[in-house]
């Protein structure tokens, strides 16, 4: 079951990677297309929890840094995908496990994790110089992203969410399944 | 009254830490999460940055190459796909944009008949001087063709392009990127199908360049504008000579035709400014070549190599 999981997430990662590098650069707003892969981490986090939303933010950062045409220091992408999907998961386990987002709550939250990826990723750049670019077109970066990923938000999330929580609800009937066997022990045990 | 109870705690002590155990495994699937999972990540992407920051040739460019093999045909197929259809809105266009077009461009070839008609004699004498310095410099250049298949995003605040031909059509790194405009940029590293390309408008790129008017040298930086113009700085090596609005630049060249061949256009001046405290004149370069809609492009390669493809000898015939 957690390899079908990890295959699906990983097959989810290379289609948005592919998307975003090869068909979204003719939809490209100065240079700004959509972060498809973070939206993918979004959506995995908001499903399965802060563990596997860090686990996949590294696999995708990983991936967005090494796959062409990147040429910025390796690990950038990754350090900034793996503080999304863990604070993306946290923010689902305090909401309650179970309950389901509301339309707008995805919203705010792939704007909050769009603002929080892209500056820790310009922040990391300013750390090493990587390229020397000013502060205020950073910020107009980070702006102009965040929009595009809110704008992408309707298009990339409902299938991302559908996708992971197909996968989700066989795990957690296999979870119920184990806790009903488990169930009628202590119960035994008690009644002796 | 009293020993019933411990014994009945006795008994049940031990399923509840079953119980226990069991919900520690619940934990691990997504209830409670765990902190050193998050700092085993992040430390990981430290240390990858620190790798790919401290060694030039080590394992992270092993990876790049890995991971460019393997996405590069897909990109290319994805690119391909959706070629078509990225066609589409210029076959929806209002008679007034095409009206518009029409008059510009017949102004513009009036103009430029006239300029023929005064610049035969110009151009045969320099006609001749070419194919003198073209045959002292070994045959010039071939071009190789590729397309354009990736673009990287602004956000992670470099400019480069993905093109679908690598070392198998004879692309090393560090030759000269062009189109039939002027001067798009330099490979940085290849895959065997396909290459990564700096474009000169990312901030990290430099290229010597040369005024067409005063012959000048100078140095042009990709600004890292934001904006889709891609404009650039030319840094003027002799501070005292006044660049003028419309000059033309060329690449002066590097020793043996890496990382630029001479004498490809960049682009115009259009903006000049000096720097009281430098003692310095620079000048905005808007370039020729339109990096948001790049498409069709060649790679300058020695004349003679093998490639798997047809490529463009300097005389203009296909090998």
């Amino acid at each position: 079951m957690s390899a079908l999981r990890a295959v699906v997430a990983f097959l989810l990662v290379t289609v948005a990677l592919l998307m975003q590098v090869s068909v979204m650069s003719h939809l490209a707003w100065n240079g700004v297309v959509p972060n498809l892969c973070l939206l993918v981490v979004v959506g995995a986090a908001l499903v399965r929890g802060p563990e596997f939303g860090a686990v996949l933010g590294f696999a995708a950062g990983v991936a967005l840094d090494l796959a062409p045409p990147a040429d910025h220091v390796a690990g950038r992408w990754a350090l900034a995908l793996v503080v999304v999907g863990w604070l993306v998961g946290r923010l689902r386990a305090q909401n309650g496990a179970e309950a389901r987002p509301s339309a707008g709550s995805v919203v705010l939250t792939v704007a909050a994790a769009s603002f929080v990826g892209s500056s820790v990723f310009a922040f990391t750049g300013m750390l090493l110089s990587d390229p020397a670019m000013g502060v205020r077109d950073t910020l107009v970066v980070i702006v102009t992203a965040l929009l595009y990923d809110v704008v992408a938000t309707p298009f990339v999330l409902p299938v991302v969410l559908g996708v992971m929580r197909r996968t989700e609800t066989e795990r957690s009937r296999a979870t119920v399944r184990r806790e009903t066997r488990l169930e009628p022990r202590p119960g035994a045990g008690v009644g002796r | 009254m009293s020993s019933p109870r411990p014994g009945h705690q006795r008994a049940t002590r031990p399923s509840r830490g079953r119980e226990k155990r069991w919900r520690g495994l619940e934990r691990l699937e997504g209830g409670r999460p765990s902190r050193a999972l998050l700092v085993a990540l992040l430390l990981a992407s430290v240390s990858l940055i620190t790798l790919d920051q401290q060694t030039d040739d080590g394992p992270v460019e092993a990876g790049r190459t890995a991971v460019g093999e393997t996405l590069g045909p897909l990109q290319a197929g994805a690119a391909g796909l959706v070629r078509p259809f990225a066609a589409v809105p210029s076959w929806l266009r209002t008679q007034d944009s095409l009206r518009h077009e029409v008059s510009t461009l017949e102004a513009e070839n009036a103009r430029l008949r006239s300029e023929q008609a005064t610049s035969g004699l110009d151009r045969n004498r320099l006609a001749e001087l070419d194919g003198l310095t073209r045959a002292a410099e070994d045959g010039g250049f071939t071009l190789v063709p590729a397309r354009v298949i990736g673009m990287g995003p602004m956000q992670s605040f470099s400019r480069t392009v993905t093109i679908d031909a690598g070392s198998r059509a004879g692309i090393t790194p560090d030759m000269t990127v062009l189109d039939n405009d002027g001067l798009v940029g330099r490979v940085l590293r290849t895959t065997r199908t396909t290459a990564t390309v700096l474009l000169v408008m990312d901030p990290e790129s430099v290229v010597g360049g040369r005024l067409g008017d005063s012959m000048e040298i100078g140095f042009l930086r990709g600004r890292g504008s934001i904006d889709d113009s891609g404009e650039l700085t030319l840094d003027l090596v002799d501070g005292t000579v006044a660049p003028g609005e419309g000059d033309t630049v060329v690449t002066w060249g590097s020793d043996g035709g890496a990382p630029y061949v001479p004498g490809v256009p960049i682009g115009t001046v259009s903006q000049v400014w000096s720097s009281p405290r430098e003692t310095a004149k620079f000048a905005v370069i808007e370039p020729f070549v339109d990096f948001s809609s790049l498409d069709l492009v060649g790679v300058a390669v020695p004349s003679g190599t093998r490639s798997d493809r047809g490529v463009l000898e300097a005389d203009g015939s296909i090998r």
